[in-house]
Order: structure tokens, then sequence, then C-alpha cells
């Protein structure tokens, strides 16, 4: 595994974020080191997508500093914004594949859209993308028509047809069946290293990503509760982490969504 | 998505036919000419009724277009409609031509009627046509009808 | 009396919901003004758009252009051959068509088939985070998306409703002419001695215009600020039609009684 650099790629600390009045985030820390890949765990709707387009800078933190090559992405113009992000790659949650285009435009869209590259080196480029991830032979494929792991694995090569130095991926393995989970981790982790950039994965996926991140954050409620090499992680007597990796119905995270105890409920219904 | 090129010539072919049927608009409805905006002078006729006569009138000289109403004012001094008439500059008018407002029809729209006259000097821009006839107010004919049959009643 | 008050306060809400939705909708037609460089430096963009909102809307334009025009020539010539004047007939289908017909009806028909299309397809990119996900890409799309969808139906309005326009002529022609024997001549040479070029044609044409960059404003507003969820776009669909129709209704009122006012 690459060892950490000193200048950290992404570093965000103290962020505090909230929809309205909805405090989604409060008093985040995180690091992201050159040529590492980092996890981000934690249950649904605990702010991991969030958290990525804090980073992607198309949220801005309510405070504290969030820094992409050591930039402060909440302080940029909309000009600059777009020139860090010509170098950042994004996996969304369900791929968003350009319905109206095949599979080679869709890889093709970014250089097309970002270099005046003449068409035959554009083609060689789109193709050798999707022979990394296996689909050259889908090239002609329209994204209706493509399974779910495939849409995936079509939206990685998008993603990082650039050659990016920042890769953030929203759940790749959601929705996968175990093969087509196993093929894109291992994606992920050798797209990295290829590229030689940096990723941050959100995921609720523990053993996949056990398996293949230099990193991990456990976040809850809005805060970071663990952290950890993959073996400390192993290795944790953390109750979270615990009830995380065992996949346990109760614990530091409550089954119930908070609401009046259903005792008081039924004796006022009694009433 | 569909081929570029097809797709090019789809586009192509609509744009020519919107660009043709908007030039059948303007040419064949229209009658709008951009070569031949032929060149016009203007001459003033007063009428002491006008009807219902309005600006972009035909004006017509033996059943023939020859211009149209260019402005209708009313004279504050005479009392009288004075009608801006703008002929093309083709035909020519002798000074003593008379204007009529006449109807197409029993109730179709109104134009002025020119009828030329034998004078040697013709109309130039900024003349006036001394000899009008204003419009047939069909009211005041109706009235002078009844009045007539009035009075011819007592005679019988 | 609760019932008044509060049917008096929906009004209320839906006025000023109104009012503060029109002022986001300038706002947003500055925005895509301000991002229209790129779709008018690749032509190909808007040339695509163009496609979908005025080739794809050339059927229907076409066909029911000539069925009003049919129309148009029965209904005129019943009512003129009363007044012994058949012959005008031609310039009654042209002078509507013209001056109200051929804009408005052109208008409703290309805010249901192009504006509606527009507002699905662009509510459905932000349903499935494809707008999102171009932004990620440092795409802006009110340039790669929205700007040319506008543009496609500014320029494909005007057109289809001149198209509309001389159908409709051609099938009053068809009834009067070749049907009930009206004499050739009579028909055309009424129609052009009524007709001017430009209290008649060109105000038609500048009312096509109008109503093209309203229904087109409507339509890629409605589908850039729908809710991205299937109900969302739906709704916004629903939107895009009612919005536009009653726009080009009241837009029409305004600008007929500023051109033919009193002539
Ligand atoms: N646009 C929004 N407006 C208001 N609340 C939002 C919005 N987007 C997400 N949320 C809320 O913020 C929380 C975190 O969302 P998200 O970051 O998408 O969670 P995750 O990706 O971890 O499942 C969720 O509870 C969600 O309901
Ligand atoms: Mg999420």
């Amino acid at each position: 595994m690459t060892p950490p650099s000193d200048k950290p790629l992404v570093s965000l600390r103290d962020v505090h974020f909230a929809y309205g009045e909805r405090v989604v985030l409060s008093g985040i820390d995180l690091t992201v080191h050159r040529g590492q890949l980092v996890a981000i765990m934690g249950g649904s709707g605990c702010g991991k997508t969030t958290l990525l387009r804090l980073i992607g800078g198309q949220l801005t933190a309510g405070s504290g500093a969030v820094e992409v090559a050591g930039r402060d992405v909440g302080r940029m113009s909309e000009r600059e914004l777009y020139a860090m992000r010509r170098r950042m790659g994004m996996l969304f949650q369900f791929g968003a594949l350009f319905t109206d285009m095949s599979v080679f435009e869709n890889v093709a869209f970014p250089l097309r859209e970002h270099s005046a590259l003449p068409p035959e080196l554009v083609r060689d480029l789109v193709l050798m993308k999707l022979e990394a991830v296996g689909l050259r032979g889908a090239q002609a494929m329209r994204p209706g028509e493509l399974s779910g792991g495939m849409a995936r694995r079509v939206a990685l090569a998008r993603a990082v047809a650039l050659d990016p130095m920042l890769v953030l991926y929203d759940e790749p393995f959601a929705g996968l069946d175990p093969i087509s989970l196993g093929i894109v981790g291992q994606l992920i982790r050798r797209l990295n290293d290829a590229l030689g950039a940096s990723s941050v994965m959100v995921t609720h996926d523990v053993h996949e990503s056990l398996e293949i991140v230099d990193y991990i954050y456990f976040v809850s409620n809005g805060r970071i509760v663990a952290r950890g090499t993959p073996d400390e992680i192993r290795a944790s007597t953390d109750p979270f982490v615990h009830q995380f990796v065992n996949a346990e119905a109760d614990g530091p995270v409550p089954f119930h969504y908070p609401a009046t105890p259903i005792e008081a409920l039924l004796a006022g219904e009694a009433q | 998505m569909m081929n570029r090129t097809a797709l090019d010539l789809w586009v192509g072919i609509f744009v020519a036919i919107g660009f043709a049927a908007l030039t059948f608009l303007a040419m064949k409805v229209g009658n709008f000419s951009v070569f031949n905006k032929a060149p016009t002078y203007v001459v003033t006729a007063q009428f002491d009724n006008i009807g219902g006569l309005k600006v972009r009138a035909p004006v017509k000289s033996a059943g023939v277009l020859v211009g149209r109403v260019s402005s209708i004012d009313f004279d504050a001094g005479s009392y009288r409609a004075v009608v801006g008439i703008e002929i093309d500059s083709r035909y020519e008018f002798p000074s003593d031509t008379s204007a009529a407002i006449l109807t197409s029809g029993l109730l179709g729209e109104q134009y002025i009627g020119l009828d030329a006259g034998g004078d040697i000097e013709m109309l130039r821009d900024g003349d006036r046509v001394m000899l009008s006839q204003s419009a047939v107010v069909l009211e005041k004919l109706i009235g002078q009808f009844l009045f007539d049959r009035a009075s011819e009643t007592p005679a019988q | 009396m609760n019932g008044l008050l509060s049917a008096l306060r929906t009004v209320g809400a839906m006025t000023i919901d109104g009012i503060w939705r029109l002022g986001f909708a300038t706002r947003f037609l500055v925005a895509v003004l301000m991002h229209s460089g790129q779709s008018l430096r690749r032509v190909h963009l808007t040339i695509r758009e163009i496609y979908f909102s005025g080739v794809l809307s050339l059927l229907i334009i076409v066909v029911s252009g000539l069925f009003v025009g049919l129309v148009l020539g029965l209904q005129g010539y019943d009512i003129l051959q009363r007044y012994g004047s058949s012959e005008a007939v031609g310039v009654m289908v042209a002078l509507s068509l013209l001056r109200e017909l051929g804009p408005v009806v052109a208008g409703l028909l290309f805010a249901s088939r192009a504006g509606s299309a527009v507002t699905a397809e662009i509510g459905l990119m932000k349903a499935t985070e494809q707008l999102k996900a171009m932004d990620m890409m440092a795409v802006n799309p009110l340039a790669r998306v929205v700007a040319p969808r506008f543009w496609g139906g500014v320029i494909s309005m005007p057109l289809l409703a001149a198209m509309f326009s001389t159908m409709g002529i051609f099938g009053g022609w068809l009834i009067a002419v070749p049907v009930i024997g009206v004499d050739d001549g009579a028909f055309w040479s009424q129609m052009q001695a009524a007709v001017d070029f430009r209290t008649d044609v060109l105000n038609g044409v500048i009312k096509s215009v109008v109503f093209g960059t309203a229904v087109s404003l409507i339509a890629v507003f409605e589908g850039y600020d729908c809710q991205p969820t299937a109900e969302g776009v739906s709704r916004a669909i629903t939107r895009t039609v009612v919005t536009s129709s009653l726009a080009i209704l009241a837009l029409d009122f305004v600008l007929t009684s500023f051109m033919f006012r009193g002539q």
C-alpha cells in the first residue's frame, strides 16, 4: 500500500453542514493523502453523499474548511471550481450515465468537452478506458441496456476518463451482486494505483472495503466516530465499529428513528 | 443517437421548408417585394366625411391599385378630414384629378378612387387634390330616402 | 366563512408563489442567456435540438394547419356568401391565420409536443443526477443542456408557425377554389390586396417569435426546477403545458392590442 505523503490532498477540518434546519454534519475532520484509497462508512442518510458533494464543491460548508490540494473549495469562484473538477472524477450512486448517449459517447463526453483531441485519439482513449473496465465490447450499447454492474463500470470508466488526481465514489457497491461487487472493488483499487490518484469511497459494505482500502472513517450522527486502517478496524473493540462490522440491528446506531416513546403514544390514545 | 449527418440533413430540410413558408407568406400572400420597393409620392385631399376609411386602404384608378392611404388627419381650421394619398411614382395624374371615397360591394371595405382629369400639369409630391367627393354614409342615404318618400306622399 | 377565508388564503398563496416563480424564471432566463455562448459556437448542439423540437413537430403542425385551413375555408365561405362576397374567403383565411391562428395554434401545439418533451428530458436528467454528474465533470448544464434546448425552441417555433399558416392557406384554397369553385384569380388578388406585409405577416412572425421564446423558457425552466422524482417530473410536464398555453393566450392579447389597435 502507498505510504502517505506529507501534504494531504484532501483535508476537512471541523466541517459543519445543514440543509436549512436539518443538521447533517457537525464537526468532521478527515484527511486523504496522495495515493490513498479512503473509505467513509455509515448508515443510510448519515450524510455520506453530502460529504462527497462538499469535497466536489457542489455544496458549501456552513463552517470549517474543505481543502483540496491546499485550496479552500468553499472560497473558489465558479471558474476555479471547474478548473479543479477537471482533475476530479466522481462516480455517482446510480451511475448517472447520460441516457441519450451510447456507452462510448458517455466515456468520450469529458474528453470532448475538455480537450480538442482529434477523433481518432478520443476513440483510442475511450476504448482504453472501456478495456480497463472490461466493457470494450459494450461500447455501442445504450445505458438502458446495461445491467447494474455494467452501468457502474461504465460510469467508472467515465469518471477516470481525464486521468483525475482525485476520484470520489458514491456507494459503488450498492445493488450489485457479489461477483460484480468484487469486480468493481478490485477495479477501484487497480485504477487508483494505476492512475496514481487518490480516492474517497463512500459505502456501507464493510467486508469488501476492508479488503481494498487504506484507511476507513466511520460516520454517525454527523460525526466521525471511529477511524483506522483495515487491520485496526478488524481489531477494534469500539461498540459502533463492532455493530457495523457484525451487522447487528441495534447498538449505538439505534433501530428506531427518534420518536415519542410508544408507551406514551398508546397511553395518549387510551385517554 | 441518430447519425449526425442524417440529423443535419433533416434540420436542413426543416429550415428550408420554414423559410420557404415565410417567403410564401411574404411574397404571395403579403404582396411584399424587397427588390422593387417602388418610389412613391404623396398628395393630400380633403373630405367632409371619410366614413370608414382606414390608413393603408387601397387607392385605385380605373380599378387598378395605384397606391395606398398613408395618413388620416383632422384639420381643425376647416373641420374637414385631410387624407394623405401615397401613389406609386410610375403613375402620374393631372392636377385636376378628383378623389372619391368609394365602397367595394355593399358592405365591403372603403377605398379611394382617383378620376384623372385633363390638365397638362401633373400632380407632384405635396400637392393637394382639389376635387373630392366624400364617403357615402349609409345612415344619411337612408335618411334621405325616407325624407324623399315623406315629401312625395302629400302630392299623391 | 371559514371556507371562504381559506379559499382566499389559497388564492393569496398562489399569487405570491406565482410572482416568486416569475422572478426566479426571469433570473433563470438571464443565466441561460449568459451561458448561451457555447451553444452558438458549437452549432451542432443547437441543431440537434432543432431536430427534436422542430423536425419532430413538423407532422402535427402540417396536418393541423391543413385541417384548420379547411375548416376556415368552409366556415368563411358559409358566412361570406350571405353577403355576396365569397371571393373574400381567401382574405378571411389568410388574415385569421397570419394574425392569430398561425402563431397561437402552432404555439399551443408546440408547447404540448416539444415543450413537454424538453421538460421531461431535462427533468429526467435532473432526477437521475445526470445534471449533477455533468456539473462535477466541470461542464455547466446550463450551457450544455439548457441553452441549446432553449435556442432550438426559439428557432423552431417561428418556422413551424409559418408552415402552419402556409398549410392553412393552402387548405382554405382547397375548399374555396377546387371544391366550391371560387375564381382562383379573385381568391389570390383579393388576399394580396387586403394583406399587408408589415401589419399582418410581420406582426404574425413577431408573435410566433415571442411565443416560441416564452414556451421554450417555460419548458427548460420547469424541467430544471422540478422536484427530482418521478412525480416531480410529471408535475413539471403538466405545468409546462398549462403555463405555456396560458402564457401564449395572455401574450397574444397583449401583443394584439399593441399591433392592431384601431387600424
Ligand atoms: N437537498 C436536500 N435537502 C434537504 N435534506 C437533504 C437533502 N439532501 C439530503 N438531505 C438529507 O440529508 C441527510 C443526508 O443525506 P445524504 O448525504 O444523501 O445521506 P447518505 O448519502 O449518507 O445516505 C439525509 O437525511 C437526507 O434526508
Ligand atoms: Mg448517498
